[in-house]
C-alpha cells in the first residue's frame, strides 16, 4: 500500500487511520522559523462522516486508503439488504440499511448511483443530485392554487414522504433534490 | 484536455496572485524600510544567493543547485552549491572584514515550506550591528516594527514567562511526558504514536497555544529561548539554560528571529555537527556546513546582534492580508 509523507499531504488525499478510511478536507502547514514543521489536518471519516483534527510533524506519514468510486445502478431491496450492480463489471454489491441511510427515500429500481468501495467492499452510496418520483398518496390537490409556499406531506413511490406544494396530486411526478430533501418542481401531471 | 481548455488554464496562471494595490503598498513599505536603515546609519549590502556554505539546521532544508553542465555525478569533486536559507554566512563575513552596521533585502529559499504563511522562495530583511547586545537588538527591532506597522513598541516577554502564562508549563523545568500530557489537556489533537522530542513538544505548544496569543494588542518580543534552540545565538552566561535569541510576534504571527551572535567557531562547528547527526536520524541528507563562515568567525567576528525579518509577512500585516500569496507577485506554483 502506498504511503503519503507529510510533504505529500494536501486537500483531497484519502488516507487510512486506525483501520478506517478518511478524506483530508483541510491541511495547514505551520512551522516555527527554526523549528519542526507541523501539518494540521482535518480528516473526514468516509464511513461514518465525522470530522477529526490531527496534527502531524514533518517526516510523519500516513497510509493511503484503498478507495475506489464506481458507477452502479440500484437493483432491488431484499429485507434489510440493498443490492446494487457495477455498471462496468456487472458485479453486485450489497449495502445494509445503515449504509444506505437517508438515501432509501430516493431509491427506485435501475436508478444510477455512485458507490464508494474501501478495500473493494462497499461503504457508502450517493444517489443522483435530483431524482424524479411518482406520487402515491396525498390529500387532494387544491385546483388553481399554484403557490409553492403552501405545502403538504406527499407520499412517493419509494414510501418516503416529502413536503410538496398544495397543487400536487396523486399520479404526478415530482423532482426532489437528494442533498436537501426539498421539492424542486413538478415534472408530469 | 482539448485545446480550448488548455488555453484557459494558461491565461490564468500567468497573472500575479497579489493585486496591483498591494504591490504598490509593498513598494512603499520597502522605500520606508530603506530610509529607516539609512537614518540609523546602516549600509545596504548585496551578497550571493548561491554559495558553497550552508547553515546546518535540523529543520531547514536548503535547495541544491546543479552545476552549469547539468546534474553532478557522484564522483564530481567540485564543491556543491546551494541557494541560501538566509544571508547569515555572507553578512558575517562582511562584519569580520570591517563592516559595522549593514542590512540586506534579499531572497531566501527553504525547500518544502509551503502554506498560508510560507513560500519556498521568500524575502528576508536581515541586518547586523557591531557591539549590540541582545537588549540593543530587541530595542532596534521594536522601533523598526513600530515605524513600519504603527502598532506601538513591543512588550518584552521571556520564553519561560510566555509558556508559564499561556501553556501552564515551565519550559526550562519539564520533560517529554509532562509536555505530552499538557498538549492533550489543551486539546491539541495528535496521533497516538507521535514521536516527539522535548523541543518538538515545546514547538508544538508554541505554535498551537502560545503563539496565537502573542502580539494581539501590542507586538511581543519573546527572548531567552531554551539553550537547546540556541541555533547561532550565544548561550546566556548567567543562566546556561537559555540562549540570547529573540523573536518578534504580531497578531500571533512569527515575524523576526534575532541572535546576540555566537562568535566561537568551535562551538558553532559542534552545533552544526550535532544538527547533521539529527538530520541523519531524521532521514534527511547531511549538509556540507559553513567553512567560509567558520573561517570568518575564527579570524575576527566582532560582538554583534543580527536579525532576520520575514518581509512578506510584514506586508501581510500592513495590508490586512491573511495569506502570503496575496502579497507576492508569483508564488511557488506560478513561479
Amino acid at each position: 500500500m502506498a504511503t503519503y509523507n507529510t510533504s505529500d499531504f494536501r486537500k483531497g488525499l484519502k488516507v487510512q487511520l486506525d483501520g478506517e478510511p478518511y478524506l483530508m478536507i483541510e491541511m495547514n502547514f505551520v512551522k516555527p522559523g527554526k523549528g519542526n514543521a507541523f501539518y494540521k489536518c482535518k480528516l473526514r471519516n468516509l464511513i461514518r462522516g465525522g470530522v477529526i483534527d490531527r496534527t502531524y510533524k514533518g517526516g510523519d506519514s500516513l497510509e493511503s486508503a484503498d478507495i475506489e468510486e464506481i458507477q452502479t445502478q440500484f437493483l432491488y431491496r431484499q429485507a434489510d439488504v440493498w443490492v446494487f450492480m457495477d455498471n462496468n463489471t456487472y458485479e453486485q454489491y450489497e449495502l445494509s440499511n445503515e449504509q444506505v441511510d437517508e438515501a432509501w427515500k430516493y431509491l427506485k429500481e435501475e436508478m444510477p448511483c455512485q458507490m464508494m468501495l474501501y478495500n473493494s467492499l462497499p461503504i457508502t452510496m450517493t444517489p443522483p443530485n435530483q431524482v424524479e418520483l411518482a406520487v402515491e398518496y396525498c390529500e387532494p390537490g387544491a385546483k388553481g392554487n399554484t403557490a409553492t409556499n403552501v405545502t403538504k406531506p406527499v407520499k412517493v413511490e419509494t414510501g418516503a414522504e416529502f413536503l410538496c406544494p398544495a397543487f400536487i396530486d396523486i399520479g404526478n411526478v415530482v423532482k426532489i433534490d437528494t442533498r436537501t430533501g426539498e421539492y424542486v418542481e413538478r415534472v408530469r401531471t | 484536455m482539448n485545446q480550448h481548455s488548455d488555453k484557459t488554464s494558461r491565461t490564468s496562471e500567468f497573472r500575479p496572485t497579489a493585486t496591483w494595490d498591494i504591490l504598490v503598498r509593498r513598494a512603499e513599505l520597502l522605500s520606508q524600510l530603506r530610509s529607516f536603515f539609512d537614518q540609523h546609519g546602516f549600509l545596504e549590502v548585496e551578497t550571493p544567493l548561491i554559495s558553497t556554505d550552508t547553515i546546518v539546521d535540523r529543520h531547514l532544508d536548503p535547495i541544491e543547485i546543479c552545476s552549469e553542465d547539468g546534474f553532478r555525478s557522484p564522483t564530481d569533486s567540485r564543491p556543491r552549491l546551494w541557494l541560501q536559507t538566509s544571508p547569515e554566512s555572507a553578512m558575517k563575513r562582511l562584519l569580520a572584514s570591517g563592516a559595522t552596521a549593514i542590512y540586506q533585502v534579499c531572497k531566501a529559499f527553504r525547500l518544502r515550506e509551503r502554506g498560508n504563511l510560507h513560500n519556498p522562495e521568500f524575502t528576508l530583511v536581515e541586518w547586523y550591528r557591531r557591539d549590540d547586545r541582545m537588549d540593543d537588538g530587541i530595542e532596534f527591532l521594536s522601533t523598526l516594527a513600530d515605524t513600519l506597522l504603527n502598532r506601538g513598541p513591543a512588550e518584552k516577554l521571556s520564553y519561560q514567562a510566555a509558556f508559564l502564562k499561556y501553556a501552564n508549563v515551565d519550559p526550562l523545568k519539564t520533560n517529554v511526558e509532562q509536555l505530552q500530557a499538557q498538549c492533550t489537556k489543551l486539546g491539541i489533537s495528535i496521533p497516538a504514536q507521535l514521536d516527539c522530542e522535548l523541543d518538538d513538544w515545546l514547538e508544538l505548544l508554541l505554535t498551537e497555544v502560545v503563539q496565537p496569543r502573542l502580539g494581539q494588542q501590542t507586538p511581543v518580543i519573546l527572548y531567552n529561548f531554551p539553550a537547546s534552540q540556541a541555533a547561532l545565538a550565544n548561550v546566556c552566561e548567567l543562566d546556561r539554560r537559555v540562549a540570547r535569541r529573540f523573536e518578534l510576534f504580531i497578531d500571533g504571527m512569527e515575524l523576526a528571529n534575532g541572535y546576540e551572535e555566537l562568535r566561537d567557531a568551535d562551538e558553532l562547528e559542534r552545533r552544526m555537527e550535532m544538527a547533521n547527526r539529527q538530520r541523519i536520524a531524521d532521514q534527511k541528507q547531511s549538509l556540507p556546513g559553513a567553512e567560509k563562515l567558520l573561517a570568518a568567525m575564527q579570524d575576527n567576528l566582532p560582538p554583534c546582534t543580527g536579525v532576520a525579518l520575514g518581509w512578506d509577512r510584514i506586508v501581510m500585516l500592513a495590508t490586512g492580508c491573511t495569506r502570503i500569496d496575496q502579497v507576492v507577485s508569483f508564488p511557488w506554483e506560478r513561479a
